[in-house]
C-alpha cells in the first residue's frame, strides 16, 4: 500500500490525487497531499509511475501497513525504482519499446496464460 | 418505478450526449472513440481516473492478436476449444481476430511505442501504462468529455424501460451528476470482490447490478471463480511467469502444478487448503537472458520481490489463489447481437462486463483473450450505442426519465462487504463448488440482498458513502447471480468444477442465462456445436 509522500521531494502538482484510480490521497493547499485513505489503495504502483518527482513509495505489502524510512528507500533507489523501469522518467526511452515477449512466447510455448 | 423529471430534483452537473459511456478502461475507451467516430456526441464517466482505473492499466498483457492468415487463425481457435468446454463460438471469434488485428494498427498509428524485431513492428502485446495513457489521449482528441472520480449509481430510463442515461456522484467535489442519453455503454469491467487482485478494486460490479435493475440478463455467471496466484503478500496477480515455476508444498515436495506451460489453480488450491505453498522460477534461474525478458514484459511483477529483498529465481517464496471473479472468469452481460446490445433497449455491454463466453466458453483464455475481447467488443458497443442513439434523433430529448435502482447510502456497507467475501472467497466455497456450500452461501447473500435493498438513505451521508453502498449491493448482486447459476450447472466445465459433479455431461452443454435483482429467474440457452464435441477439459 502507499506508505509514503515526500514532503522533501513533492512539488504539489497534485497529479497522485488526480490519476490515483482508488482515490487514495487528499490535496491540501500549500503542501504535500496527504495520504487520506490507505485501505482503499489497490497497490497498483501507478502513483509512483505518474508522479514526476519520484516523492511516493508503494510497499509491496499490499494487505498491511509497515512502517517505511525516506532515507533507506532513497539510499536504496526504491523511490522513482517503477518509473524508471517503465522508461517514464525524463530522458528514458519507453520501456515498451524494448519488450521481447514474443521471443518469451516462443521460449516457453504459446499456451502459458496470464 | 417512479418517473420523475430530473432536472428538479438534481442541482449537480447535468449533460446531454448521444452516447454514456461507464467505465473507462479499454472497453469504454474503445467505446468512447468508436462512437465518436460514428458521430455522437459522448460522455465517458469512471469512478477512478479513465487512463489508470481497471485491470489492464497496471498490467503488462499479451494480446490474441493473428495475424489474417488461415492457418494461424485455426490453430489459434482450436487451442483451447476443450477448455473452455466447447462453449465459445467461432464466428465471433473470427470477427474478434479481424478486429484486434485493425485496431492494433490503429494503436501504432497512435504512436504506441511496439518493439520492433528485423525491421518489423511487433504488434504482439501491451504495456497497460502506456496503453491505457494513449487511449486516454486518443479519447479526448475526439472530443470525448471525460469525468473522472465519478462513479455511476444508477441508469435512468424511460417509461418504455430504454435507457436513456444515467446518475451518480463526483467524489472528490461532492456534486451529483446526471447525464441523459441515447443509449449507455456499460464498460464497468468485470468483480473481483474487492481481492486487491492487481487494479480490479474499482471493479464490483457496479456495471452487472444497474444492467441488472434495468432488466439484462446475464450469461455464464457460473464461470465467475477464476483465481490468480501471487505471492501471499502482494497484489500482483499476472501469473503467465509462472509458467517458469516450481510449485511446492511445506516440505518441499515439488506438487506438479504446471503441465505443458499452464498451472493449475484446482492444484495449488488443494494444497493451500491444507498448508503453504511456495514458488520459485526456477526453470529460468540459469537463464539471464530470459530473466531480462520477463523483467520487460512486467516490471511490476519483479517491483514488490525487490522491494522485499527476495529473488524469485534462486529463493521460494510463499504463495496464495487471489479471486478476479468474472475480470478473468467469462460470465457478464448477455449480448444479443453483434453490436453487443443487451436484452435490454439502449443498453450495450463491453469488456469484462460482456459475457467473454463468445470467444473464450468456460475457460478464462487469461490476459491475451482478454485485451483482444476488450478492444474489439468495446468497438463495436461503441458503434452500436451511437447507431442507436442517432437513429432516435431529436425525440430522445423529450422523454421524461426516472431511476432504474434504488441507490441510498446505508451505514451497514463495510459489514455487508465482509459479510460477501466470506462467502465468495475461501477456496473451500468457491474453487471447489458443493451442493450444500452453494445453497448455504445463497442463505447468506440472500438474507444479504434483503437488507442492502430495503435500506434507506442515512443523514450526511457524502459521495463516497454513495459509492460504497451501491458496491456492496453490485458485491451481493453479482455473488447471488454467480452461485445461482454454478448450483444449477450441476457437472463441471472449464473453470466452474463441482466436487459432487466431476465430470462434465454432454446434456448440460449449454449456456445458463440468469436475471432479475430481487427474484433471480434462470433459463438455458443450448449451442449448436460446429465440431463434434469431444472430452471436455476441466482446467
Amino acid at each position: 500500500m502507499i506508505e509514503l509522500v515526500s514532503d522533501a521531494r513533492c512539488i504539489s502538482c497534485n497529479i497522485c490525487v488526480r490519476i490515483c484510480p482508488t482515490n487514495v490521497f487528499e490535496a491540501r493547499s500549500d503542501a504535500a497531499p496527504v495520504i487520506a485513505r490507505q485501505n482503499d489503495c489497490q497497490t497498483c504502483f501507478l502513483c509512483e509511475a505518474y508522479c514526476p518527482v519520484d516523492a511516493l513509495f508503494v510497499s509491496p505489502d499490499a494487505h498491511r501497513h509497515v512502517d517505511v524510512s525516506e532515507q533507506q528507500l532513497s539510499e536504496r533507489g526504491d523511490l522513482g525504482s517503477y518509473r524508471r523501469a517503465l522508461g517514464w522518467s525524463s530522458g528514458g526511452d519507453p520501456a515498451a519499446l524494448h519488450e521481447k515477449t514474443h521471443a518469451l512466447r516462443l521460449l516457453v510455448g504459446e499456451g502459458a496464460i496470464g | 418505478m417512479q418517473l420523475y423529471d430530473i432536472s428538479m430534483v438534481n442541482e449537480g452537473l447535468e449533460f446531454d450526449a448521444d452516447v454514456l459511456v461507464i467505465g473507462g478502461g479499454p472497453a469504454g475507451t474503445w467505446a468512447a472513440w468508436n462512437a465518436a467516430q460514428a458521430g455522437a456526441s459522448v460522455v465517458l464517466v469512471d469512478k477512478g481516473y479513465c487512463g489508470s482505473s481497471g485491470a489492464t492499466a497496471p498490467s503488462g498483457t499479451g494480446v490474441w492478436v493473428i495475424p489474417p492468415t488461415t492457418e494461424d487463425r485455426e490453430e489459434a481457435k482450436a487451442q483451447r476449444e476443450a477448455l473452455g468446454g466447447y462453449l465459445a463460438d467461432h464466428d465471433w471469434m473470427d470477427r474478434v481476430l479481424d478486429r484486434t488485428w485493425s485496431n492494433m494498427e490503429l494503436i501504432e498509428r497512435w504512436g504506441y511505442p511496439f518493439p520492433r524485431e528485423d525491421g518489423e513492428t511487433v504488434r504482439r502485446s501491451l504495456q497497460g501504462p502506456e496503453y491505457m495513457r494513449l487511449m486516454r489521449k486518443a479519447v479526448a482528441r475526439t472530443g470525448v468529455k471525460i469525468l473522472d472520480h465519478s462513479p455511476a449509481l444508477e441508469l435512468l430510463v424511460d417509461g418504455s424501460g430504454n435507457v436513456a442515461g444515467a446518475r451518480g456522484v463526483q467524489r472528490q467535489d461532492e456534486r451529483d451528476w446526471t447525464v441523459r442519453s441515447g443509449a449507455v455503454v456499460i464498460a464497468t469491467g468485470g468483480c473481483a470482490f474487492l481481492s486487491k487482485a492487481l487494479g480490479c478494486n474499482n471493479n464490483t460490479g457496479d456495471g452487472y447490478l444497474f444492467a441488472g435493475e434495468a432488466g439484462a440478463e446475464f450469461s455464464g455467471m457460473e464461470f465467475s471463480n477464476q483465481y490468480a496466484v501471487s505471492t501471499v503478500f502482494g497484489s500482483v496477480t499476472k501469473t503467465a511467469h509462472y509458467s517458469w515455476a516450481v510449485f511446492t508444498n511445506e516440505a518441499g515436495e515439488d506438487i506438479k502444478a504446471v503441465k505443458d506451460g499452464h498451472h493449475s489453480a484446482a492444484t495449488i488450491g488443494r494444497t493451500l487448503i491444507h498448508g503453504p505453498v511456495y514458488a520459485q522460477l526456477i526453470k529460468a534461474k540459469e537463464r539471464p537472458e530470459v530473466q531480462a525478458f520477463l523483467r520487460l514484459a512486467q516490471p511490476n511483477f519483479f517491483l514488490p520481490f525487490d522491494r522485499s529483498g527476495i529473488n524469485p529465481f534462486t529463493e521460494r517464496f510463499p504463495v496464495t489463489l487471489t479471486l478476479e471473479g468474472t475480470v478473468r472468469g467469462t460470465g457478464g452481460i448477455r449480448i444479443t447481437d453483434k453490436t453487443c446490445a443487451s436484452t435490454v433497449p439502449g443498453l450495450y455491454a463491453a469488456g469484462d462486463a460482456a459475457t467473454r463466453e463468445r470467444i473464450c466458453g468456460a475457460f478464462t483464455g487469461g490476459g491475451s483473450h482478454n485485451a483482444a475481447w476488450a478492444m474489439s467488443s468495446g468497438s463495436w458497443a461503441g458503434e452500436g450505442a451511437a447507431g442507436f442513439a442517432l437513429r432516435l434523433g431529436a425525440s430522445r430529448k423529450s422523454r421524461r426519465l426516472g431511476g432504474a435502482g434504488t441507490p441510498a447510502s446505508f451505514s451497514e456497507s463495510q459489514a455487508a462487504i465482509a459479510a460477501v467475501k466470506n462467502e465468495v472467497m475461501p477456496l473451500e466455497k468457491n474453487l471447489f463448488r458443493t451442493d450444500a456450500g452453494l445453497r448455504a452461501s445463497l442463505a447468506v447473500l440472500n438474507g444479504l440482498w434483503a437488507s442492502v435493498s430495503s435500506q434507506r438513505g442515512v443523514d450526511g451521508a457524502g459521495a463516497r458513502d454513495a459509492q460504497r453502498s451501491r458496491e456492496a449491493a453490485a458485491l451481493v448482486a453479482t455473488a447471488r447471480w454467480a452461485y445461482t447459476s454454478a448450483l444449477a450447472r450441476k457437472e463441471s466445465r472449464g473453470m466452474h468444477r463441482r466436487t459432487d459433479f466431476p465430470q462434465s455431461d454432454p446434456l448440460q452443454h449449454r449456456h445458463q442465462i440468469v436475471s432479475g435483482v430481487d427474484k433471480i429467474a434462470l433459463r438455458y440457452q443450448h449451442v449448436v456445436p460446429r465440431l463434434p464435441v469431444g472430452d471436455v477439459v476441466t482446467a
